[in-house]
């Protein structure tokens, strides 16, 4: 793993590729955290998604490719564009979208990327990983669920079936307990 | 590939992810930040998995689980999200403050808060006790009669509080907080 490091000045076609996804990953983050519009924050949120997809193949991690794909392009950005649509966002430019502490938050998040960034660097300068393709296909991945996580793999599931209860018992508005509070619609004005 | 690649673009989206969760006031943008942070996680995840060479897959392994729990994490999130706008109409986080603590110093100017000084302010809060006792000189005349005053101004708040002096804090949080709610937009743009 340490042995024989090339020199960084020389990057390889993949290394290139991988810096280039990551460079658009990073910087439609940006943009999410930054943009004036809502919808426009989930749709770059879909342009970083799938930079990292990239990334993930790159890295040979086909199947978790496929699944970032499915799942955060797919499902959970789909997700998040109902919830603005259901809170009635404003959809076009507003103002307010960010809080009076931002000024705080980029020191915070300048000092977090700076820390992270140095130690990261100084930890791992001289590891290095020849990619080969194959054991990130999805037959590997899948005995590999199948075979040695089986009981974490049924505990998600089961985690996942509590998720999927509670969202609908928290979105349902005709569920009404046994003694319904009255307090509750004076309390929401 | 070297490592540090896929850490050093796992580390600048974690520290954007974490700006989006301080500086966003929409609820929704925060959970986007959320997801942001998830997501420098899982390329480490990948990353190192393929440097260690993992015999299990370990890492790519707790790569799906992550992305699956991120998904059930935003499906109840986003159910709470919609819960809140039914019941305040809004999901700006500054404005759904019931749980902060009352801030006295903010408080103090309001002029709502000036009858219902109490007598004896509340003796475990000590940031609340010189406040209430510089309030106190101006109604020096009546000393007793302020208490009496208490439930009319912490109205909103008389679920089960024990002592006057915690009445008095949650009411007057309650007093001070709606006019600079209503206010907000103005505020806002001025301070824009």
């Amino acid at each position: 793993m340490t042995e024989a490091v090339p020199s960084y000045l020389s990057p390889t076609g993949q290394e290139i590729v991988f810096l280039l996804l990551g460079a658009v990953a990073v910087g439609s983050a940006l943009l999410v955290v930054t943009t004036k519009q809502l919808v426009h924050a989930a749709l770059w949120l879909v342009v970083s998604f799938g930079a990292l997809a990239g990334c993930y193949l790159v890295l040979t991690a086909e199947f978790v490719a496929w699944v970032q794909v499915l799942i955060y392009v797919g499902a959970v950005v789909v997700l998040l564009l109902f919830g603005i649509m259901l809170t009635r966002a404003p959809i076009g430019r507003s103002a307010d979208l960010d809080s009076g502490n931002r000024i705080t938050a980029l020191v915070v998040a300048v000092a977090t990327a700076a820390l992270l960034v140095t130690v990261v660097i100084d930890g791992f300068h001289t590891a290095y990983a020849p990619l080969e393709p194959g054991p990130g296909s999805a037959q590997e991945l899948g005995a590999s669920v199948f075979r040695n996580w089986v009981l974490p793999f049924e505990a998600l599931s089961v985690l996942l079936l509590a998720a999927l209860i509670g969202a609908i018992v928290l979105s349902r508005t005709d569920i009404t307990s046994a003694a319904p509070p009255p307090t509750d619609e004076s309390r929401g004005k | 590939m070297h490592i540090v690649y896929p850490a050093v673009v796992s580390a600048l989206l974690f520290s954007i992810g974490v700006y989006g969760v301080l500086a966003r006031r929409n609820t929704i943008l925060v959970l986007m930040s959320v997801e942001l942070m998830l997501n420098a996680v899982n390329l480490n995840l990948v990353a190192f998995d393929v440097w260690l060479r993992d015999r299990l897959h370990g890492g790519q392994v707790l790569t799906l689980f992550v992305i699956v729990i991120a998904a059930a994490e935003l499906g109840v999130g986003l159910a709470i999200v919609l819960a809140v706008y039914r019941n305040r109409k809004t999901v700006d986080l500054d404005h759904l403050r019931d749980l902060a603590e009352p801030l006295p110093t903010s408080t103090s100017p309001s002029p709502a808060a000036l009858p219902s000084a109490t007598s004896d302010p509340p003796p475990g809060s000590s940031q609340a006790s010189p406040a209430g006792a510089s309030r106190r000189s101006p109604a020096d005349g009546a000393p007793g009669s302020p208490t009496d005053q208490d439930p009319p101004s912490g109205g909103a708040s008389s679920s089960g509080n024990g002592e006057g002096g915690a009445g008095y804090a949650v009411g007057d949080s309650v007093a001070g907080e709606h006019d600079p709610g209503r206010d907000e937009p103005a505020r806002r743009g001025g301070a824009r």
